[in-house]
């Protein structure tokens, strides 16, 4: 019975991990109707930017209470340099196209990506362990947590937030609803459909960035980062329902939880639960939790 | 008109002479397979790669220390092909055919990845290619099948183990609860299956808290280190590598998992310059032999570890020292068998034949291949705990284990030796 805070602290904090990677694609899909595999690029792309620039803050002697915002500011700059330029260079002239089509695009565009970091970064690992030992620590059930995983946990929840509330509480969330629904129509009622497209490709590449940039401090950052989190992030949104935000969330807490369950009581079976899951949820809603049926257009 | 005869006996002769003496200095063309990209390049590929590079260099500059001391293989330079082992197993073994089919090379070194070595090893034998595996554990290879052409010069994952439970053995001594944290594939699961089964033959009492298996670059481990300071127990075993080494590393030390209880790293040396503040003083770090920290003080060494470092401005892993090894036993074995050939070039079987229960010396020590018919190398090992000296994370109490203690005998499987007591 003792372990039962330390089991759900650590599916809490593995619940807001996955969530800070996996909204980013969410938001994407459910906007653009992009499966953005790239996702993951710009996950590595964030956790580079933020271990190598706090790596060269702390270096520099420089307060290392303000690293938090090297590893924000980290993650703007890279997704800044790359997230538009790919939207506008290239995935615009494939919106006319099959999603499989898209689907394809970016997947090469990930390959693209994750032999551009190893032309930036080489392939020796980057650490920067110091923001994660920074803010001490606090106790559940006997057992020691850096606060640090109390940022990721409070990311999560401003994130969550902050999306509900533009999406449902501000005057661009409705314009979005209706690019959502029908971007012709809202093309041909003047909404800028185009701008709408770069700000939220850019915005979901953001999340991902700082997925990244925020993980940096936990662990080894090396070529191959993003590969593992496209796998997870696409499994946490499939159990939610691709492009619903609050499914999104809820499947972050689903698999953390039952995660954390597994790893303490059942170590054997932990790495088949999460896709076990995924299977049972689709087995029963094949759209996924908030997944809502699709209205014909004719 | 004598003298005219003799000049002409002379001329045919050196004319039917002169396409041995071309092929004897045409250059060994070895086919070089190591992670080049992905997640295991960074600590055993490039460091591997790094040493191939260094080594080839001495060797074709006629610069390796005696009796290694004769240009490339004996006398013919090296050519080297190099190839990225990262890809899922159907591609590494087509890269391997390509090697060998198509770029024709004369042998292969290579493999760091036990799945691969798996795979490679018929496929070596269909295409009757000399083929080294330099770094890969599993000790399966050789118990499982047998094979003229496949050899390894680098020692089993079983010695990891067994030397590490050897190490709790002496520094430790009776110790009440162990735990693992492990990758979940071969490497992760024989590894810990080792460990487990000899601490329980060196005392059959200790309680096993919990073996936690997560998967491979997981990344996340809080619920692991959570389960593993829930348990208490005495003595924890990782044979995690690369970056799940590290962020375990990361992780776990702000959380104390490193206090108070004894953390073994099979494969810590990996990280020991690279998260020298990180790894907390007493920790037990292994080098997969006796490799870095624990290489002897030999000729070898000296000549290996500081042209090394003097090259690549960074110390040689156990990564880069087991590339060294293999390179350095199949030239031994190349110019034992050029020498049974009347010096001509000698064929993959000949310098099988020759590599075939060889001993040699190399910058990790004397390495026999006594084990799997002679295709499998056995060696000393140690392990040692860490001392944090001005910043520069040291090795103390390091512990040796002679070859027999920690290796099976001939035709003895790992786990059945273990399982019986480690019998000789």
């Amino acid at each position: 019975m003792s372990q039962i805070g330390p089991v759900l602290v650590d599916g809490v904090i593995y619940s807001a991990w996955l969530f800070i990677a996996a909204v980013g694609l969410t938001l994407v899909y459910g906007v653009m109707k992009i499966l953005n595999v790239t996702h993951g690029s710009f996950y590595a792309l964030g956790a580079y930017a933020g271990a190598s620039l706090t790596g060269a803050w702390l270096a520099k002697g420089y307060p290392p209470m303000l690293s938090y915002a090297v590893l924000l500011g980290g993650a703007i700059l890279v997704t800044l340099v790359f997230a538009p330029a790919i939207e506008r260079g290239l995935l615009r002239f494939m919106y006319a196209k099959d999603e499989v089509v898209i689907l394809l695009v970016t997947y090469a565009l990930f390959l693209i990506l994750e032999d551009t970091i190893k032309l930036i970064w080489g392939v020796n690992p980057y650490f920067v362990a110091e923001p994660y030992a920074l803010l001490g620590s606090f106790e559940v059930g006997g057992l020691k947590y850096p606060t640090y995983n109390l940022i990721l946990v409070g990311l999560a929840l401003a994130l969550s937030a902050g999306l509900a509330w533009v999406l449902h509480s501000t005057k661009v969330g409705k314009l979005l609803a209706a690019v959502i629904h029908d971007p012709e129509m809202s093309r041909a009622l003047g909404v800028n459909v185009d701008r709408f497209y770069l700000v939220t490709f850019t915005l979901g590449c953001l999340l991902a960035a700082l997925g990244g940039s925020f993980t940096a401090p936990t662990v080894s950052v090396v070529p191959g980062l993003g590969v593992d989190v496209i796998v997870l992030s696409f499994a946490v949104v499939v159990i939610g329902g691709l492009g619903s935000l609050p499914g999104a969330a809820l499947g972050a807490v689903i698999v953390g939880l039952v995660r954390s369950v597994s790893v303490h009581y059942l170590p054997q079976v932990e790495l088949f639960v999460i896709y076990s899951v995924m299977a049972l949820v689709l087995a029963f809603r094949p759209r996924g939790l908030f997944g809502l049926a699709e209205p014909r257009k004719i | 008109m004598e003298g005219l005869k003799k000049v002409a006996v002379a001329g045919v002769i050196a004319a039917a002479l002169a396409p041995l003496g071309v092929l004897a200095q045409q250059p060994v063309k070895i086919g070089f397979v190591m992670f080049l990209s992905g997640p295991a390049a960074s600590p055993f590929g490039v460091p591997a790669k790094n040493a191939a590079d260094f080594v080839v260099d001495e060797l074709n500059a006629g610069k390796g220390p005696a009796p290694y001391g004769k240009v490339g293989f004996g006398g013919s330079k090296i050519e080297m092909v190099q190839i990225d082992e990262a890809g899922p197993t159907t591609s590494v073994v087509t890269e391997y055919r390509n090697l060998v089919q198509r770029s024709n090379v004369d042998l292969v070194i290579g493999y760091i990845s036990s799945g691969s070595c798996l795979a490679i090893a018929p496929v070596a034998e269909e295409l009757k290619k000399f083929t080294n595996f330099f770094d890969c554990g599993t000790p399966r290879i050789f118990e499982d099948a047998s094979y003229k052409y496949v050899f390894r010069t680098s020692p089993t994952a079983t010695m990891d183990s067994v030397g590490a439970a050897y190490f709790v053995r002496d520094t430790k001594g009776k110790v009440k609860s162990i735990a693992g944290v492990n990758q979940n594939y071969a490497w992760g699961q024989d590894s810990w299956g080792d460990f487990e089964a000899s601490m329980k033959q060196i005392d059959p009492g200790v309680d096993v808290k919990t073996s936690q298996m997560p998967k491979l670059f997981a990344g996340q481990y809080t619920a692991e280190i959570s389960s593993l300071l829930g348990t208490g127990a005495d003595v924890i075993h990782s044979s995690f590598w690369d970056g799940d080494l590290e962020a375990f590393i990361l992780q776990a030390s702000p959380r104390g998992l490193f206090d108070k209880r004894t953390v073994i790293l099979t494969t810590g040396e990996t990280a020991m310059h690279k998260l020298a503040a990180q790894i907390p003083d007493g920790t037990v770090l292994g080098a997969r032999g006796p490799f870095g920290p624990y290489a002897p003080d030999n000729a070898y060494n000296r000549w290996f570890a500081k042209g090394f470092e003097a090259k690549f401005n960074a110390p040689p892993n156990y990564a880069s020292y087991q590339m060294a090894q293999a390179i350095l036993g199949v030239k031994a074995a190349w110019e034992k068998a050029m020498a049974s050939n009347g010096g001509k070039r000698p064929t993959n079987e000949q310098v099988g034949a020759a590599l075939e229960h060889l001993a040699f010396d190399g910058p990790g020590g004397h390495v026999r291949m006594a084990i799997g018919k002679g295709h499998q190398a056995i060696m000393e090992t140690a392990y040692g705990m860490t001392k944090n000296v001005g910043g520069k994370l040291t090795m103390v109490n390091v512990k040796r284990y002679p070859a027999e203690a920690v290796n099976p005998p001939e035709g003895v499987k790992s786990t059945d030796w273990i399982k019986g007591g480690f019998k000789k």
